[in-house]
């Protein structure tokens, strides 16, 4: 962290004219902090007994070396892998003949915004790809290399992959823009498979991979642990409210199965969302049990390949069938809810139960049609529709120290189109609600810089920069309005926008839209919140204990 | 250096017809055998591209959504029906929008980066340059090439005519200029200049990407010199293109050399197409991220190649490697028997 440069300086570093040199000429920086730590092999071990075929040879190696220790035959695979996905995915077959580099995406990228690497537009990021497919695939490519833009596999094209490739979180915003509806979240997708056919891959997507298998979590918490950390938090929760609230865990017979992002459970501020929920259902009295083998909703799968995407999701369906419930409420979380939405009635809908039914709201008995065949349900769309038919006692002024603004994760906006429930509930639990400008939220949102695995603390300095846009916009309504909370719904949010919100726009706190909802949550007549849910003393409440200073912070 | 390689080549195209016309007296290989074969390997290599396309699957719905989506409560939360569809009618004006008025295009906006007063500030403002050029291009080639109808069809049909009076309206000139005529080469002009001038765009340009621009140009000013100052005899030229359509092939005497550039140059384009980028136009309508209803929260969707066979880690195993512990913090177990410590069974 040390070596990273202040905000004013990285800004001034950005340069968007081009290299000299073409991009195929362009030497590519190894160095550390371009990318994320390879996997321990153990994961990966464990991965290849499981899925086996999918990952290559297990082993130490290091990406800032020269040898990468990848098989003998890694062309033959990563060409082969290649060929079988262009039949497998009519979108890669199609985005890798139609584009016409008219450059309509090369200013939309975060990454490229914050760090004016050309490689960084997705048309060129895409290129790395394409490439490879007229080099290896097409008859005009083998023939014109140079003037088509083709080549062919080389150890140093699939190192190129291996930066760029995870210097792209799949936040699809090129996509919007292209007048082709090419998506580099696809490509980075099929790239991304095809390097971990011959073992690239990185561990802070590999491990969470692993122990979501296992333990039914990203971070690897075991039952007993989960339900340990559930029980801090029913603790605080009655710290906070006074009252003792259920948290049913692997219960039988209930008709609702609750599933949240692991990030939820373990880190401020997903804690605060987490218990947000547990409020708001101890409340309605909901009929639902959470589960610790079902103890994630975010699917790091989608990160690798299909396959592990579409093992890891199961695991919900396998949960409701066994529990006996009806149907599943999904908590705040991005890319889960890509999976969710896109992806998971589509890959598993067989081994959905017979006692599974589109979801019916047991206090308003509204049926959510929209989600007849998943069978499960956004919490934002769940709430809205509590507040919409006056279930909840809600007290907004309580949020009033809050001025907030909120943050369209990527994958709900631009994946699922949920763009105005969760606006609706913000603006009922908070009195003080700004937008940032038109540009850089809804659909036009912009990346956290964090998602699709590449939250970690190795490449720093490249999450900062691709969270320039973002922490811009997020300044921007500072200075304007005082906003002073940026809430979101993704739990990736939750962790990478902090840092990002202290080097880009200090001052501002993250929060998830439940702990809003279970501030403002009125829980009986004439009840006196004096703190919120962070323990944190509302105005007017700071009692004298709380006001003591240090003495070495007197003057600051 | 692509641009030249691409325009010296363009030039190269221009001298075979002028060469092969006039010194070797071919008018028969380059009035049928060119364009009859660069029509064959336009339609053949067109259709198996796309045949191509269709043959891989779709597994998943995948629309890239601009907007609200279909709600539980449609009034409080409108959906946004033309960026995010719901229904095959929805998308299919979803679709007809993106065809016909470019409309992704329309959104897109220019980034820049300037030192606010005491914070850098990231500001985005729309830019529909690319947009208005590309639509100028666009629809001024389309249009030219319906109103060429008129020489393969008899009788001419009645919108090959309204096209032409419309297109002709201002009447400047004699014979009357068609503003489609001077649409396409500014449009042309206009998108090379863009790739030129703009850093970014030249960066990521390839000979590939010169080329189709400078051979339509090419295309649209052998034309224009057809029209305009040679003006060929278009009677004779009728004749023989109404012979390429009802296969009888007869190559009148009166047709002068401009007209065989500008076969040519079409005939190169034509076969051209199907191997390039500009097989865009067949391929705007395949997107899986535009042509699909975003509905798959609602529907099901088969997925041809999903594999059963990859099941989740079984809850039976989860249960027999955590029960000892999930025992003691007092979780219910399906099998009670996994809660004994391993020293107990002894």
């Amino acid at each position: 962290m040390s070596d990273i440069p202040k905000a004013d300086e990285l800004f001034k570093s950005i340069d968007y004219n081009p290299p000299a040199t073409g991009w195929m000429e362009t030497p590519v920086d190894f160095s550390p902090g371009n990318w994320c730590y390879p996997a321990k092999p153990e994961k990966m071990e464990y991965m290849e007994s499981k899925l086996p075929g999918l990952w290559g040879p297990v082993r130490e190696w290091n990406p800032g070396e020269e040898d990468w220790k990848l098989p003998a035959n890694w062309k033959e695979i990563v060409v082969n892998g290649f060929k079988e996905r262009l039949g497998k995915f009519r979108s890669l077959k199609v985005f890798m003949d139609i584009c016409v580099r008219c450059g309509a995406c090369a200013d939309k990228c975060h990454f490229f915004i914050g760090s004016g690497d050309p490689k960084n537009m997705p048309v060129l990021r895409a290129e790395l790809m394409r490439s490879v497919y007229r080099g290896e695939f097409t008859v005009a490519g083998k023939i014109l290399s140079k003037l088509t833009g083709s080549r062919v596999m080389e150890e140093d094209v699939l190192k190129e992959w291996f930066i760029y490739f995870y210097q792209c979180t799949q936040c699809r915003r090129c996509s919007l823009y292209c007048p082709y509806g090419i998506d580099t979240a696809e490509m980075t997708m099929m790239a991304r498979e095809l390097m971990h056919l011959v073992g690239l891959n990185t561990n802070w997507i590999m491990e969470p991979v692993s122990n979501c298998n296992i333990t039914g979590n990203h971070l690897g918490i075991q039952p007993h642990a989960f339900a340990d950390i559930v029980e801090f938090m029913v603790d605080d929760i009655e710290e906070v409210t006074g009252r003792r609230v259920k948290a049913p865990l692997n219960e039988k017979g209930h008709e609702i199965l609750f599933i949240t992002p692991s990030g939820d459970v373990f880190a401020d501020p997903g804690i605060y969302t987490f218990m947000g929920y547990l409020l708001l259902f101890d409340y309605l009295d909901l009929d639902y049990t959470m589960s610790t083998y079902a103890s994630e909703g975010g699917n790091f799968g989608s990160f690798t390949n299909n396959e592990t995407m579409k093992k890891l999701n199961a695991k919900m369906y396998a949960e409701a069938n066994r529990l006996g419930c009806k149907w599943i409420l999904g908590g705040e979380c991005g890319h889960m809810w890509r999976v969710v939405h896109q992806y998971m009635d589509t890959m598993n809908a067989d081994i959905q139960g017979s006692q599974m039914a589109t979801p019916k709201s047991p206090i308003t008995g509204t049926v959510f049609d929209t989600a007849a065949a998943t069978k499960m349900l956004h919490i934002t769309e769940f709430t809205a529709d509590l507040i919409k038919n006056n279930k909840l006692k809600l007290d907004p002024s309580r949020n009033d120290h809050l001025k907030v603004t909120f943050h369209d994760s990527c994958n709900p906006a631009r994946g699922m189109g949920l763009l105005d429930e969760p606006r609706y509930v913000i603006k009922n639990v908070c009195n003080n609600f700004y937008e940032m400008p038109p540009a850089t939220i809804r659909e036009q949102t912009f990346c956290c810089a964090g998602g699709s695995g590449l939250n970690t603390d190795e490449i720093m300095e490249i999450r900062l920069r691709g969270g320039l846009p973002r922490g811009n916009a997020l300044r921007h309504v500072q200075e304007k309005h005082g906003v002073n909370t940026m809430a979101c719904i993704c739990a990736i949010d939750r962790a990478t926008l902090i840092p990002l919100a202290d080097y880009w726009a200090p001052g501002v706190t993250i929060t998830g839209t439940h702990e809003l909802v279970a501030n403002a949550l009125v829980l009986e007549e004439g009840e006196e919140r004096k703190m919120d849910m962070r323990q944190e003393y509302l105005p007017g409440f700071e009692d004298e204990e709380d006001d003591w200073t240090p003495p070495n912070m007197e003057d600051a | 250096m692509n641009a030249l390689y691409s325009l010296l080549f363009v030039f190269l195209l221009v001298l075979i017809p002028l060469f092969g016309v006039d010194a070797a007296h071919l008018r028969t290989f380059f009035g049928v055998c060119i364009p009859t074969t660069a029509f064959i390997i336009f339609i053949v290599g067109f259709a198996y591209k796309v045949i191509t396309w269709g043959r891989s699957a779709v597994p998943f719905r995948i629309p890239t959504t601009g907007g609200q989506f279909k709600s539980f409560d449609p009034e409080m939360f409108p959906q946004n029906k033309l960026d995010c569809p719901q229904t095959g009618a929805q998308t299919f004006f979803r679709m007809v929008l993106e065809v016909f008025a470019f409309r992704s295009l329309f959104r897109n906006t220019a980034v820049s980066l300037h030192e606010g007063k005491d914070h850098p500030v990231v500001a985005y403002k729309s830019s529909k340059w690319l947009w208005l050029f590309a639509i100028t291009f666009h629809y001024s080639f389309f249009i030219v090439a319906l109103r060429h109808l008129r020489l393969f069809l008899e009788p001419i049909p009645f919108f090959v005519h309204g096209l032409e009076f419309v297109d002709g309206l201002l009447q400047i000139g004699a014979p009357t200029m068609y503003l489609t005529d001077v649409g396409l080469v500014v449009g042309v002009l206009l998108l090379f200049g863009r790739r030129m001038i703009n850093s970014r765009v030249n960066y990521i340009s390839y000979a590939s990407d010169f080329f189709p621009l400078f051979l339509i140009l090419a295309v649209a000013l052998s034309g224009i010199y057809m029209r305009y100052y040679d003006k060929v005899d278009i009677i004779a030229i009728k004749e023989l293109t109404m012979g390429l359509v009802t296969f009888h092939y007869h190559v009148p005497e009166a047709i002068s050399v401009s007209f065989f550039v500008h076969v040519f140059l079409v005939s190169c384009l034509m076969a051209y197409f199907p191997f390039s980028k500009l097989m865009h136009f067949p391929g705007v309508f395949l997107s899986p991220t535009r042509n699909l209803p975003n509905d798959s929260r609602a529907k099901h969707h088969v997925n041809p190649w999903n594999d059963p066979n990859i099941k989740p880690h079984a809850y039976a195993d989860y249960e027999k490697h955590f029960g000892v512990p999930m025992a003691e913090a007092g979780l219910p177990l399906d099998n009670p028997e996994n809660g004994k410590a391993p020293e107990e069974e002894a």
